[in-house]
């Protein structure tokens, strides 16, 4: 797939590294800025132009007349709407996907409708990285909750704690500690490394699991891991940014959220719009405001500023003066991997939460949704199957008959309004949602493969 | 330095390179000249070779890193000159001694054309072939061939792309995939070298001839297969269509590329480097047309601009071809066309010599200057095509003057010292630094009789032109072998 990128921030540039490492595409990256393009250029194997996104001459000079997809990435809505249109208009390009940050635009679909502007679809990293964060708050304890087939089937990650009821337990004698919820473990990391999860393998404190549950089996499964978690009443958050002003939002009927932002006059601001929002100007950082605001009650500290450095800095501190549980927006792979785990439980990565919306648009098959893990190196997609037994090398066959590539499970199964966990003699329909999981994402092409009528693993 | 990863790609590509050991077999027995037995032995030889390397590493998938990528590069360049020389070293017609076999071998590789070899009108079809060949692959380059044929590669392409095809302003990919663009190149250099074969054989060549020579014009090579060169066919039909395909050699191949895809001659116009390399081998011509022609050296202009723009072309763009013996000419025209290898082809072209861009980038620089001695406090930047030059480019661009001053002077010098006269000091290192082939005095048409020595030097100088000095220089730094 030819693929133009417009805008390379920090999303436009996971998105080229995601995108380009998948041999099937071609890309090419515009940006106004020659020196980060260069250094681009020379760690992947991608094309640049330097120019104006939204320029015909330079969409055209980046391929826009054969280009499959274009996905604008700039920081200005504004300009990634008119590129929309303007590969619409010029090249009648198929797939156009615009970051839209600003409701005021993304809310009004007629926008968006038949003779408004051409844009197929928004992503708003924003939104997504609260929602994200919301879901972490809401179930205490979790690394990451994803969501397929419109949140009825959720994939949880957490790490096993000494003192839940499995830990030290085979996998297989779950199902006599919850008898009537089912849930199935898709993958399980021991010290960074994959392991396979048999009937036989004994969960051990540290490992860092996955398990598909439908909704309401998620608290139940989560015991099974680590010890119960009240759930989290005080939250704190740092920085009232778009991600934390709108979290705030998001938790404040429900939650009672203090929000620190250092520029007075922001605070200012969110302070009006918010409701039930403590607003504190201050430094997150600040030893001092941290104790006075009582840190050591406060469930969850997130801290979501533009510095990821001081995020991690403020959140180690939260952690040391007695915060439960903290979190940070940290957007270098290297760093995430470093504190999580470690000095902090949670490391938000903005671009791996973004880049699913896009990778599930140039999979080979009908793939409904691809969220991307361990900073890129596994992947949960959902599928859907097509054809008949004759023509899909899925329909029509017992999961255990399926020829997976390694290191791949089938994990759950959404057959219209009903959920149906992964057993080995499920059999699979036509136009069921397939929801996978792999451990090694270099072979998606091999699984989107599969669900292509007439396409076979080999 | 990722060692088990660079002999992987070293074994792999000799392994590509081996294969080139097999169309001398089929022109041995399509002639009958009972000579295939060294092109065998050689085959094996390499092949070996290469599976000795790739063996006990096959299963190493790293990525290849920047540095990596250099060092892939000048290895398999050093590589390539011995495995080029197996067959010649094996042969016992022509009877080379290990030096000039890796001489020869260089010389084809880097498309100098300096030949150790006197009496090639009498040499098997195969080896004639052969020498051939070897320009053709080394005009485009065999990494770059690597690099459209390997997908292992991956984005280590991207490095080793860079480290063998070096240039001031080489950012812009043709395709977003580097193995797309060194596949769109060959393919161009390809249909350019058929036209020109085909061009040779409708001038007037037998096919046999009319293919080596286009390997050896498109790769701005300059092996012949007689002696006498070029002069062989007395045909001015031939010289002309040689001119031709020389200058397109020297034109970049991005440039080649974008026309053919665009079906549009104008591109050639809008870039400025190609119109100053236009612009030189026009004014050169001329220039040394008149002189000849007003010194009496022809009898009629039409001849003097025979001879003259042949020569002129192919010593600019390096190629080497001869059709007068240009070093016996009057008074400042031998010197004055050794000068012009120094300008060479275009960036991204198989041409040699310090490349049009620089010259043209470091002129505008020089002019710049002159401004801001009158105007001290303008901003002057240097512009190409009404685009700003980054400064980095800028500089790039005089260090690499520096460093190709001192390079000269030094291997200059070093040939004095084993023994040689100053102008054929001088001018062997122009034409081997500048990929060129024939020079002045001893050197004037073959380096058989110049001492070991100074043929290992000449060797040296010519790896280092067709990389373009860095590649080469860097491995000699400290600092890229620092851990």
């Amino acid at each position: 797939m030819k693929i133009i990128i417009l805008g390379a921030g920090q999303v436009g540039r996971t998105a080229a590294y995601q995108l380009s490492r998948e041999q099937a595409n071609d890309v090419t990256i515009v940006d106004t800025r020659d020196e980060v393009l260069r250094d681009l250029q020379d760690r992947l194997d991608v094309r640049t132009v330097v120019g104006s996104a939204a320029h015909p001459s330079i969409l055209e000079a980046a391929g826009g007349a054969d280009a499959d997809m274009i996905v604008a990435l700039t920081n200005s809505d504004e300009v990634n709407m008119i590129a929309c249109q303007v590969a619409h208009s010029l090249f009648g390009t198929p797939t156009k996907i615009a970051r839209i940050r600003s409701p005021d635009y993304s809310l009004r679909h007629r926008l968006f409708e038949e003779g408004g502007l051409h844009v197929d679809v928004m992503i708003s990293p924003e939104q997504l990285v609260t929602d994200h964060v919301s879901r972490l708050i809401r179930y205490p304890g979790a690394l990451q909750v994803l969501d397929f087939a419109d949140g009825r089937v959720r994939l949880v990650g957490m790490r096993a704690v000494s003192g839940g009821q499995l830990v030290g337990h085979q996998l297989r004698e779950l199902r006599d500690h919850i008898p009537r919820r089912d849930t199935r473990v898709a993958a399980l990391y021991r010290q960074g490394r994959s392991v396979q999860p048999e009937g036989d393998t004994v969960i051990q404190e540290g490992d860092e699991v996955f398990f598909v549950a439908a909704r309401d089996d998620i608290r139940a499964m989560m015991k099974e891991l680590r010890t119960e978690e009240e759930p989290v009443k005080r939250v704190v958050i740092a920085g009232a940014g778009n991600i934390g002003y709108r979290l705030a939002r998001t938790l404040e009927d429900y939650n009672q959220v203090k929000l620190i932002e250092r520029d007075p006059a922001r605070a200012r601001r969110v302070a009006e719009t918010l409701n039930r929002t403590l607003v504190l100007t201050g430094d997150a950082a600040d030893e001092e405001l941290l104790l006075e605001e009582n840190i050591d009650d406060a469930d969850v500290f997130v801290s979501l500023t533009n510095a990821e450095e001081a995020n991690i800095l403020s959140a180690m501190l939260a952690k040391r003066l007695g915060a439960h549980r903290v979190m940070a927006l940290i957007n270098k792979p290297s760093y995430a991997e470093l504190m999580e785990g470690g000095p902090i439980d949670v490391a938000i990565s903005p671009q791996t939460i973004t880049i699913g919306a896009l990778l599930a648009r140039v999979r080979r098959g009908d793939v409904a949704r691809v969220h991307s893990l361990r900073r890129g190196a596994a992947e949960a997609i959902e599928a859907i199957a097509h054809g008949d037994s004759r023509s899909s090398p899925v329909v029509g066959k017992p999961i255990e008959r399926i020829v997976l590539p390694p290191g791949t499970t089938i994990g759950a199964i959404v057959r219209g309004d009903d959920v149906i966990m992964a057993h080995h003699d499920t059999v699979i329909e036509a136009d069921d949602h397939v929801i996978l999981f792999l451990t090694d994402r270099r072979h998606v092409e091999s699984v989107g493969k599969l669900f292509q009528p007439g396409g076979r693993f080999g | 330095m990722n060692l088990p990863m660079v002999l992987r790609i070293l074994g792999l590509m000799l392994m590509i390179f081996s294969l080139s050991m097999l169309p001398p077999i089929g022109v041995s027995f399509a002639f009958g000249d009972g000579h295939h037995q060294p092109f065998v032995y050689a085959f094996l030889v390499v092949v070996s070779a290469g599976l000795a390397l790739w063996l006990p590493v096959r299963r190493v998938h790293r990525d290849l890193r920047l540095r990596d990528g250099f060092l892939v590069v000048a290895l398999f360049w050093v590589c390539l000159g011995l495995a080029g020389a197996t067959p010649l070293l094996i042969s016992d017609v022509p009877e080379l001694s290990f030096t000039d076999a890796v001489f020869e071998a260089v010389s084809g590789f880097t498309t100098t054309g300096a030949t150790v070899i006197v009496g090639l009108d009498d040499l098997p079809k195969s080896i004639l072939y052969y020498r051939q060949q070897i320009q053709w692959l080394g005009g485009m380059g065999i990494i770059v061939l690597a690099v459209a044929l390997l997908p292992v590669l991956g984005i280590g392409g991207m490095s080793l792309y860079k480290a063998e095809t070096p240039g001031p302003v080489k950012d812009e990919k043709l395709t977003p995939r580097i193995a797309h663009t060194a596949k769109a190149l060959w393919l161009v250099y390809l249909t350019l070298t058929a036209a020109c074969a085909l061009a040779y054989y409708v001038a007037g060549m037998e096919a046999f001839d009319a293919i080596g020579h286009a390997f050896a014009t498109l790769s701005t090579g300059g092996f012949s297969s007689y002696d006498a060169s070029m002069a062989h066919f007395q045909s001015a039909t031939i010289e002309m269509v040689a001119v031709f395909f020389m200058a397109a050699g020297g034109t970049s191949f991005a440039l080649h590329f974008v026309m053919f895809r665009q079906r549009s001659a104008r591109i050639y116009w809008r870039d400025p480097e190609f119109r100053a390399y236009v612009g030189t081998l026009a004014g050169l011509t001329l220039g040394v047309s008149a002189y000849l022609y007003l010194a009496g050296s022809y009898g009629s202009p039409l001849e003097a601009l025979r001879y003259g723009s042949f020569q002129v072309v192919s010593l600019q763009t390096s190629t080497g071809f001869v059709t007068a013996d240009f070093s016996s000419w009057v008074g400042a025209l031998p010197p004055l066309l050794m000068l012009a290898t120094f300008i060479g082809g275009c960036a991204g072209s198989t041409g040699g010599g310090i490349k049009v861009i620089r010259w043209l980038l470091v002129i505008k620089q020089g002019l710049a200057e002159l401004r801001r001695l009158v105007h001290p406090s303008a901003e002057i930047p240097v512009k190409l095509a009404a685009k700003p030059v980054p400064v980095r480019v800028m500089n790039a661009v005089g260090g690499f003057f520096a460093m190709y001053l001192l390079l000269f002077g030094a291997m200059m010098l070093l040939l004095m010292v084993v023994g040689l006269d100053q102008v054929t000091a001088w001018s062997a290192i122009a034409t081997t630094i500048n990929n060129t082939g024939p020079g002045l005095g001893a050197v004037a048409v073959h380096f058989h009789d110049i001492p070991d020595a100074a043929k290992w030097v000449c060797a040296l100088a010519m790896l280092i032109g067709r990389l373009e000095l860095f590649t080469l220089i860097i491995l000699f730094t400290p600092d890229f072998w620092r851990k």
